[in-house]
């Protein structure tokens, strides 16, 4: 058959996706909306008290590459810590979804960012300043430089 | 397979195709070559293919004008009029906010000549208003152009009226028939029209051959300059297997169109009623009444329109979104995806246009294809409902 624009890791993901739907009693939950095409990620955490992401949920309004990058990014989160996490690109994703289109590509950024407001939404929660995020977010990205 | 994209090109008839290929293998002449047989038998044979089509638009065979695309048709009756010395002076346009790209892109680059273009707005069934078309046009307009049938809604415009309106006030009118000829009655003397372009792939004909009907008296200046073809309107060596598939095609509509037209009615008005007894969420776009026959056309809330067609395509159902998303999926970048103008013109939400699908049905549709379409359709809808943060159940 010919090939189409999605990997078969996307085709996957999108008639399979992983860990999809909500987590009643999340400690971090973070929305995020694309103005560009109308999508929206939602992405639920179970942050344990060692800072280790016990379990992650997501729900997208989306097309293919919006739902399979959510689907994959709730794979890469699963036992990660805080940290870990926030060192997920959305690179990261793109790879490991053999590839996303080019015009796709925000797919995966808003994924990225999906899981920087879920950590921003956790230390509110847990009464850190979520400004937090960004410090370390900065940080991974200087020693990425470096 | 289940082939529900037919305003995007239909399956070819059999008999077109047959038809058409003694001329691409032994008879290969040019039709410009007179003077031995295998060029005459090419001439003849785009001279019965102009019948054939001047017959289904009740025109005269000297006012076809043969092209390469719809695209081309559209292109040539507005930059014709526009740049021909008959009308020279007049440089208003008016066409309206859901016609296609290949008469919205041509009234845009004409502005760079000073043209100036009024859009009129359609109603939430996507209707022009005739007050409007009469407000809109002034001394200084030269045509009306507007779509007979829109391939995205379905619906269809009073074109008669329209006509009338263009007639009284004495400009030039052009009408898109590539979306309804070979569907429903195009009749060029009904519609009081100047211009009427039909493509063959929207009618059981082949990909790449188009017609525009030129009214006797109308001038229009070339698009490609070159030598005498098609009286010196459209230069370039004739497609003769697309235009004698045209032809074939024209015929076969003429005999035929009455009965399977009626038929694809039938199967549209049973998908529509059952989709709208699926889901409250679920909205028809487009005239339930004035509506092209086999075409389906919605948006549902809550789910984006890509992921309902990739769900169709996984179950063998082909089918078309007008959704940002599912736009321009080979584009370099994101910002060069845009919902559908169409949609957002008829007041579906304008900032994602999501959840739309356009399900066009051919003369090959059956019923057993359309009860799969409902079968799947709640388990396609529920599942990425379930998905999406929007919905509450």
């Amino acid at each position: 058959m010919a090939k189409g624009p999605y990997s078969d890791k996307v085709m996957d993901h999108f008639m399979n996706p992983r860990n999809m739907g909500e987590i009643e009693d999340a400690n971090g939950v973070g929305e995020v909306g694309n103005p560009a095409c109308g999508d929206v990620m939602k992405l639920f955490f179970k942050i344990d008290d060692n800072g280790v992401i016990q379990d992650v949920k997501f729900k997208t309004f989306g097309c293919g590459a919006a739902i399979a990058s959510s689907s994959m990014a709730t794979e890469l989160l699963k036992g990660k810590t805080v940290e870990e996490v926030l060192e997920l690109t959305n690179n990261a994703i793109v790879e490991a979804l053999d590839g996303l289109p080019p015009a796709k590509i925000h797919c995966s950024v808003m994924a990225e960012e999906a899981i920087e407001a879920a950590l921003k939404d956790y230390y509110k929660r847990i009464g850190k300043d979520p400004s937090i995020v960004d410090e370390m977010k900065a940080k991974i990205k200087n020693r990425v430089k470096s | 397979m289940i082939y529900l994209d037919n305003v995007a090109g239909t399956k070819p008839d059999p008999r077109v195709v047959e038809k058409m290929l003694p001329f691409l293998t032994e008879k290969y002449g040019n039709p410009s070559a007179h003077f031995y047989p295998l060029g005459r038998e090419s001439f003849q044979a785009i001279n019965e293919a102009r019948e054939n089509v001047a017959n289904l638009i009740n025109a005269e065979p000297d006012e076809i004008i043969f092209t390469s695309c719809g695209t081309e048709s559209n292109n040539l009756a507005i930059k014709g009029v526009a740049n021909s010395f008959k009308y020279e002076g007049k440089k208003h346009i008016v066409i309206s906010e859901i016609e296609h790209f290949s008469i919205q892109n041509v009234t845009a680059k004409l502005s760079n000549q000073g043209y100036k273009t009024t859009k009129l707005k359609v109603d939430n069934n996507g209707k022009i208003n005739l007050e409007d078309l009469k407000k809109a046009i002034n001394d200084d307009t030269l045509i009306v152009s507007i779509m007979h049938a829109n391939p995205e809604i379905g619906v269809i415009q009073n074109i008669q009226e329209i006509g009338e309106v263009c007639k009284e006030k004495g400009v030039l009118f052009h009408v898109d028939a590539i979306a309804s000829t070979g569907h429903i009655d195009v009749d060029v003397k009904k519609f009081n029209c100047d211009l009427l372009s039909l493509s063959a792939q929207n009618f059981y004909g082949p990909r790449g051959v188009a017609a525009l009907y030129i009214k006797k008296g109308v001038h229009i200046s070339p698009l490609f300059d070159g030598g005498y073809q098609e009286n010196g309107f459209r230069s370039g060596s004739e497609n003769v297997p697309g235009i004698v598939g045209l032809g074939e095609a024209a015929k076969i509509a003429k005999l035929e169109m009455v009965q399977y037209s009626k038929n694809m009615k039938y199967l549209r008005d049973k998908l529509i009623n059952a989709l709208k007894g699926m889901f409250s969420f679920l909205h028809i776009t487009g005239d339930e009444k004035d509506r092209l026959p086999g075409h389906v056309s919605f948006w549902i809330e809550y789910i984006e329109g890509e992921s309902i067609l990739l769900w169709y395509a996984l179950k063998g159902i082909c089918a078309a979104s007008g959704s940002a998303c599912s736009s321009n999926i080979l584009a370099e970048d994101e910002e060069d995806l845009a919902a559908s103008h169409v949609l957002t013109a008829i007041g579906v939400p304008n900032d994602i246009c999501a959840g739309s699908i356009t399900f066009s049905m051919s003369k090959y549709t059956t019923e057993s294809e359309i009860d799969e379409v409902i079968k799947v359709t709640p388990e396609i809808v529920n599942r990425l409902c379930e998905m999406s943060p929007y919905y509450k159940k």
